[in-house]
């Protein structure tokens, strides 16, 4: 059984963000890139149910041009197999959905059995991805899961319910799954595995390549629109409580909140 | 283009959520001027009736063994049948765990435009539009849908709670199919959490420690008793949680909770910018630092330049007597 682990490229967490002109994308200047923190506990999920000898191959999909390899080869150091690079004119501007169509096409031609993704990238913060993918595939989803078992041809995940509550999730294979932190620590790549990558395959395909309709991918098959951006709302400038003892700060912080924020 | 505003209410054994009531409200202010009224979709046994007391004027409910407990098969199909039924504009749903497994797929399913998680709604030329967060808070975007009908989800306590005005509303049930598929995605246990509060994406009050507590038996004996003493629910930094001091489920931040309560107080946390995205659009902010020029205090609303360790067990003493 092989699995496909879905891969993007974020700003880095600790990165400020500003606001281009045209107020349609972020300035990109002195953006660190990294990729999305949750998609790398897929990957070490994936990694994992590899080592336990309940997977084949262990294989990556992302977007992106030639820069994407840098990422890629990243993943394919710490161990995946293979890599495919999703790459046309035609994905530009493609919304949470015509990712989806992509990547589950992509799924379909690697005749992958297991896609694991992060349960959201944290640049759009959308997490729709996944749960859109098993859709187009037909098959079932567990999302935000925090632990993760296979046997056979099925899956025990927990996942978080609501009110502190957790569900333990049975699936069958197929199946999509979108991890959450707490799954597992993410391994670095090893010295081995840095030079073992240089020899990994990494296929390209575009729309031609997935039979897929331009017209149902990017900006021409994009089903939401963005309006503009801007930066929150600045926090009025806040109060320094003084107090010659604890006590008195204390009393005049449980006043505040009382009084004058009328939040007690 | 459809008209009308359908509401996915959650409840817990029959009793609805906040959240519900704070999304008809929200709904009821909108559903006007996109040609329409608001309508309900209650999946599970829930009297649907009440929340006309909400503006609600039509409510479709789906009942029947399949529809008991979240099941994602069985419920987004429920939710289909009823997006049909009231051909709306929009549909939203709370930002809830139930709402993130849900809404992705029924947009897929209805070649809908999906809007994740927005604080902030509005009516621009008949069409909804939400304002959402995007890289953790630190920059926000408008969105509409191009589709047939606009699927939102919105953050918990964005928008305030009416009272009832005790009105009533017409409940139409659904009959939706159980499918043999629904088996392949099941729930097979419920871990009944200990704890009794509420969790960090909906709770209005929270205390949040950072690294400067130095250990977990630390956050048991400040943090704990201080959310207890006005119902708050705990979190943490990730400088905490990755040193093992508390939980990865207390997290706040880009890679945690994002949370949106009405009063947040950081204990011992510097507010680095991973932390800041995830908690600032609490509206009332107070910190407890015993640095002065750490970051937090140009976001906090109240701030107390001293060490936790002395202030945090006046302030339990302070706040119990307050809440009394």
């Amino acid at each position: 059984m092989k699995i496909g682990v879905c891969l993007k490229q974020v700003p880095a967490t600790d990165s400020r963000i500003k606001i281009n002109a045209d107020a349609n994308g972020i300035v990109q200047d002195e953006i660190k890139w990294e990729v999305n923190p949750y998609d790398e506990f897929a990957l070490e999920a994936a990694l994992q149910l590899k080592e336990q000898g309940k997977a084949t191959e262990v294989i990556l999909l992302t977007f992106g041009g030639a820069p994407a390899e840098a990422r890629i080869k990243d993943g394919l150091a710490r161990g995946a197999d293979s890599a495919v690079r999703l790459d046309d004119p035609a994905f530009a501007g493609s919304d949470a959905l015509g990712a989806a169509r992509v990547l589950a096409a992509a799924a379909g031609k690697a005749e992958i059995g297991l896609v694991l993704c992060g349960k959201q990238a944290v640049d759009h913060d959308s997490s729709q991805l996944p749960a859109m993918m098993a859709e187009l595939l037909g098959w079932p989803q567990v999302t935000d899961i925090s632990s993760l078992t296979l046997e056979g041809e099925t899956v025990t995940a927990e996942r978080a319910a609501g009110g502190g509550n957790k569900f333990v999730m049975e699936a069958s294979l197929p199946a999509v799954l979108s991890c959450d932190k707490g799954i597992n620590t993410p391994r670095f790549a090893s010295l081995k595995g840095i030079m073992m990558a240089k020899r990994k395959t990494i296929h390209v395909w575009g729309a031609a390549d997935l039979g897929l309709d331009a017209s149902t991918v990017g900006a021409a098959g994009a089903v939401v629109e963005e309006l503009g951006m801007t930066l929150p709302p600045a926090r009025p400038s806040g109060r320094i409580i003084d107090g010659e003892t604890t006590q008195q700060k204390v009393d005049e912080l449980v006043r505040l909140l009382r009084e004058e924020a009328k939040v007690l | 283009m459809g008209t009308g505003i359908l509401v996915f209410c959650e409840h817990e054994n029959g009793d609805f959520k906040k959240t519900s009531f704070e999304l008809l409200a929200k709904a009821s202010e909108l559903a006007g001027a996109t040609g329409g009224e608001v309508s309900a979709v209650v999946i599970g046994d829930a009297d649907g009736a009440v929340l006309g007391g909400y503006g609600a004027a039509r409510v479709y409910t789906v009942s029947g063994d399949a529809f008991q407990q979240h099941n994602t098969g069985a419920w987004v199909r429920a939710l289909a049948a009823a997006v049909a039924q009231a051909s709306p504009a929009a549909v939203l749903a709370a930002a809830s765990q139930a709402g993130r497994d849900l809404f992705p797929r029924l947009a897929a399913r209805l070649s809908a435009g999906m809007i994740t998680e927005v604080t902030d709604l509005g009516v621009e030329g008949g069409i909804l539009v939400g304002d959402r967060p995007i890289y953790a808070g630190k920059a926000f975007v408008k969105c509409r849908a191009r589709s047939e009908v606009g699927l939102f989800t919105v953050r918990p306590n964005s928008f305030p709670v009416p009272a009832s005005t005790g009105g009533s509303a017409e409940t139409v049930a659904l009959e939706v199919a159980s499918d043999g598929e629904d088996g392949r995605s099941r729930v097979t246990q419920v871990v009944e959490s200990a704890s009794t509060v509420v969790d960090l994406t909906e709770a209005d009050r929270i205390v949040s420690g950072g690294r400067s507590l130095k250990g977990s038996d630390e956050f048991e004996a400040v943090i704990v008793p201080l959310a207890a003493s006005i119902s708050a629910t705990p979190g943490a930094s990730r400088a905490a949680v990755d040193a093992g001091y508390a939980p990865h489920s207390w997290q706040v931040g880009q890679t945690g909770k994002v949370v949106n309560p009405s009063l947040y107080i950081a204990c011992g946390i510097s507010g680095a910018i991973q932390h800041l995205a995830g908690m600032r659009t609490s509206k009332v902010i107070v910190a407890i630092n015993k640095d002065p020029d750490a970051p937090i205090f140009q976001f906090a609303t109240y701030g107390i330049v001293d060490d936790l360790f002395e202030i945090c067990p006046a302030l339990t003493e302070a706040f119990k007597t307050a809440m009394t």
